[in-house]
């Protein structure tokens, strides 16, 4: 925790050589590189991730993009914990600065007492200020020295990659590993420069002017399982892989994009198939087409985009016809901020149809989560031949987490449509039963061929303007989601199960609310955490839990509306209809810090 | 595995698909409606080509000629409005063993679905289209379509449609298509003929059919129906055969003299105005699919995932 005091308050730089120096254990570091988006930070960053991950330490990252096509601030924070990491880190306990705006717009952020690692060739630091331990390092100069006098800045990030690792002592060896697995595709002379400037950093005498070296405690590893290193768009699309996910459809979006990237070259390596489509209308259209064709697809985007998709969900809620829809939010409405974080679209994905057209709504909460959920909502589409959204963030969608890989054998599910022949009085939508379309291709032994459709239609799908139909339709397609809430799992409360403050949280800002509960515990205040995974329908008993705390504050990331409650804290009161419910909101673009939760909600 | 190695193989036994096989409801279109006739030869060709009945799948946007597959007694979905050459294309890459028609009007194909139509037709799906153009909306009673002469009367142009039409023909062209028909609901022969071409043709197959719309434009293609004092102008293609009177026949591997024919004056010509081969994206994607599972040795679904998560350790 970043609270906690992790690097040593007083250390102060010398110019004495330290021979001697010991490595000092800490249990959890924040490091966070400062730059320019074309620097590669990020790239640096992912190793100290991966390299986490292998070492299975607890990692988490955060980063920010410009939404300039090339160019601009940029920031890359990694956090490495041998305990539990739940978020980035309110604070950096090292921050390292490439340029002047880096460590302007930066410092604030540096904790007292931190380090700052500075390019001395770049950056003028205020050394009055005695806050902070300063080390400057000719990073440009001692690069270009080290690869052979490019003027360009390339290899500024794995040259301070190599410094960091001689800091934290850090595994060279599997870092080098990483270098060449990452450049390996390319040519040789790539990955010889990449090393060259890790050796450089790793050389350099920082022990000069630190005053400590840090070493990670060993992890007391909590799972026999080895750990994978993904980012949240990775874990969606290779979970969709999992869960026999074999077609899809998709234009390109920030933040949605790279899932879509991800599917296009994945999928054909299991016989299937991506589209880019001509437009969002399209591509929805197509993921529902594949759909009808038996193999189960998804279609995704982030706000605008899924405005734009809203027409042919409607058609899926009428036809009953299984598909996935993701929606990695960004800042809305419109094109809004297009790079940041919010979670405004929950409205949108519950109610976001025309007419009568329910559907069903997960939330990720985690990268882990990311790929489970994507089975989850899979099954869940097969089953009730449904629409599932999937609701991520910018966040989970660029941060990188370390975790348990999966067994696959356990959990992979079998894409094959079902194409046997259908006996005779099969029809598209009995009243009585779920509906599970015979895909075309397939048999209808009496001769009597379906037709899915967004009429209004009797059970063989005749269009029909029959006001009792209509009535019972609309309750038939109702009731398979009330059938579903019968079988969601209750979510356990983190921390004790009753008590004076409940946190109601949605997606990603598990991991805060989560360090928040933690430490308001730890000081002796009754708080505990609620995390919702599925938002629509909602699961049963929830009710029971509200009952057992004094206050309930739902914690999110969009406005509190004209009436002074977030999205979540509204549809949790329209649907509870209790009073208790309160609201804790905020609309700066940026993840939640563990101190506004607390100063916010436990006011 | 190969998605593809779940479809099972077509039943070798079967009945004869005969017209009251492929006959459902019956249309909810005004007596005397162009569509009937187009139905009507869709029946014939279904009877004359006796495809596996499972693996015919009729498909339709909105509009009066989209309830089409309410009227056949095959697989079939009744789409959202302009959005069902998308829906179509779906099921044609991820369903080689069926046959996909797909049916729809003017508005739905050359307004709404303007956009998807070019793009449907550049990637070169493998379908076959049918356009019943009437010239006007008719489900929502005579407003102006794309396709309506400058000068007609609707109820959102009192005083005569002003904006240029859409020539369907050379917007077709234009995007890409490698098939582009036009027939008239008033020649059964010449529309079975041309919709068995185009569904023989391995790509992007559109008929534009002339259908006039009883109620709100009756008239409209009087000026291609002999039976009505017009003239039905077919289209002569080259026959390769050395003659010279060869020379001036139509070439329908020519873009530019298909554009200058789908430039004559109203009614224009009839038949095959292009026709080409050329990879479809059905070919070209399976063609990457094979050969990316070859590289893999066909390893099982778990075994490459498995290997990727290796990776990323």
């Amino acid at each position: 925790m970043s609270s906690s005091p992790v690097l040593p308050e007083s250390a102060t730089p010398t110019s004495a050589g330290r021979a001697d120096l010991r490595p000092e254990h800490i249990r959890d570091a924040v490091i966070r590189l400062a730059g320019n988006s074309q620097d590669g930070i990020q790239t640096a960053g992912a190793f100290l991730a991966r390299l986490a991950g292998r070492s299975a330490q607890e990692v988490m990252t955060y980063m920010t993009i410009p939404s300039t096509i090339s160019g601009g601030p940029s920031i890359f924070q990694v956090r490495i914990g041998s305990g539990e990491v739940l978020s980035a880190g309110d604070e950096a306990d090292f921050l390292v600065a490439f340029y002047q705006h880096s460590y302007d717009e930066h410092i604030y952020f540096l904790r007292e007492g931190g380090i700052l690692l500075y390019d001395s060739d770049q950056v003028q630091p205020n050394l009055e200020d005695k806050r902070f331990v300063y080390v400057g390092v000719p990073i440009t100069g001692l690069t270009v020295e080290a690869l052979g006098g490019t003027a360009k800045d390339k290899g500024k990030n794995i040259f301070v990659l190599g410094l960091l690792a001689s800091i934290f002592r850090l595994n060279a060896d599997k870092l080098k590993a990483l270098i060449r697995e990452r450049f390996g595709g390319k040519n040789e002379s790539v990955v010889n420069t990449a090393i060259t400037a890790f050796q450089a950093g790793y050389a350099y005498p920082v022990g000069n002017v630190l005053t400590h070296l840090y070493e990670f405690e060993p992890s007391p590893r909590r799972s026999e399982r080895a750990q994978i290193t993904m980012d949240g768009n990775q874990a969606l699309a290779y979970g969709l892989i999992a869960a026999g996910v074999r077609y899809g459809a998709g234009y390109p979006i920030t933040p949605w994009s790279s899932i879509m990237e991800t599917l296009r070259s994945e999928l054909p390596k299991y016989g299937g198939l991506f589209v880019q489509a001509e437009d969002e209308l399209a591509a929805v259209s197509l993921a529902l087409g594949f759909s009808y064709s038996g193999w189960l697809a998804v279609t995704g985007s982030a706000g605008p985009g899924i405005s734009l998709k809203a027409e042919a969900i409607g058609w899926a809620s009428m036809a009953e016809i299984p598909l996935i829809v993701i929606n990695v939010q960004r800042g809305g409405p419109s094109t809004g901020l297009p790079t940041n974080v919010e979670q405004s679209d929950l409205h949108q994905a519950v109610f976001g149809g025309h007419g009568d057209s329910p559907r069903v709504v997960l939330a990720a909460a985690t990268v882990e989560d990311c790929f489970y959920i994507a089975i989850e909502a899979a099954r869940i589409a097969r089953k009730y031949s449904t629409p599932v959204f999937i609701l991520s963030d910018t966040s989970l969608a660029t941060r990188i987490e370390a975790f348990d890989e999966p067994n696959l054998s356990e959990v992979m599910l079998d894409p094959k449509p079902d194409m046997s022949p259908r006996p005779a009085g099969t029809q598209p939508y009995p009243l009585e039963r779920i509906t599970q379309h015979a895909p075309p291709g397939t048999r209808m032994l009496d001769g009597k061929y379906p037709v899915v459709t967004g009429l209004e239609h009797d059970e063989m799908g005749h269009p029909t303007a029959s006001a009792r139909l209509h009535t019972a339709m609309t309750a038939k397609r109702r009731k398979k989601y009330q059938q579903l809430a019968d079988e969601l799992p209750l979510p356990t409360v983190h921390g004790d199960p009753d008590g004076e403050t409940l946190l109601v949280g949605w997606g990603s800002t598990y991991g805060p609310i989560s360090e928040a509960v933690n430490q308001a515990r730890n000081r002796g205040e009754s708080v505990s955490s609620l995390h919702l995974r599925h938002l629509h329908p909602l699961p049963r008993g929830l009710e029971a839990i509200f009952d057992r705390f004094k206050r309930i504050v739902v914690v999110e990331m969009n406005d509190q509306g004209l009436y002074g409650f977030g999205q979540m804290a509204t549809l949790l009161r329209a649907r509870f209809c209790n009073p208790k419910i309160e609201s804790l909101t905020k609309t700066d673009g940026l993840t939640y810090r563990v101190r506004e939760i607390l100063e916010g909600a436990l006011k | 595995m190969n998605p593809l190695d779940a479809v099972p193989p077509v039943a070798p036994e079967r009945e004869k698909l005969t017209k009251k096989a492929v006959t459902a409801d019956h249309p909810t279109w005004c007596p005397a409606c162009g569509d009937f006739a187009v139905l009507a030869a869709f029946y014939k060709v279904l009877e004359k080509r006796q495809l596996p009945h499972e693996s015919i799948v009729t498909l339709a946007g909105i509009g009066c000629s989209s309830r089409f597959p309410y009227f056949v007694n095959t697989h079939g979905a009744h789409f959202i409005h302009g959005r069902s050459v998308p829906l179509a294309s779906a099921i044609s890459l991820a369903r080689p063993d069926v046959h996909v028609f797909l049916f729809g009007g003017d508005g739905d194909g050359f307004s709404i679905g303007g956009n998807h139509l070019d793009h449907g037709a550049r990637k070169n799906i493998r379908l076959t289209y049918v356009i019943m153009d009437n010239f006007v909306y008719g489900l929502t009673k005579k407003q102006t379509s794309p396709t309506s002469p400058i000068g007609f009367k609707s109820k959102t142009d009192p005083t005569g449609a002003i904006d240029h039409p859409v020539n369907p023909i050379k917007k077709l062209i234009a995007a890409g298509a490698t098939f582009v028909a036009r027939t008239h609901a008033a020649q059964v022969n010449h529309m079975i003929q041309v919709i068995e071409r185009a569904m023989d043709h391995d790509g992007f197959s559109v008929v534009e059919c002339l259908s006039e719309c009883i109620e709100f434009f009756p008239g409209a293609f009087d000026a291609g129906n002999p039976r009505k004092g017009g003239e039905f102008k077919v289209i002569d293609e080259k026959k390769w055969d050395d003659t010279p009177e060869d020379e001036a026949r139509h070439d329908v591997t020519d873009e530019i003299a298909a554009y200058r024919l789908a430039n004559l004056p109203f009614p224009g010509l009839f038949g095959v105005f292009y026709e080409i081969d050329r990879p479809t994206k059905n070919a070209l994607e399976r063609k990457w699919i094979e050969s990316t599972r070859t590289k893999l040795n066909n390893a099982s679904d778990l075994e490459v995932l498995q290997k990727t998560f290796d990776r990323l350790k």
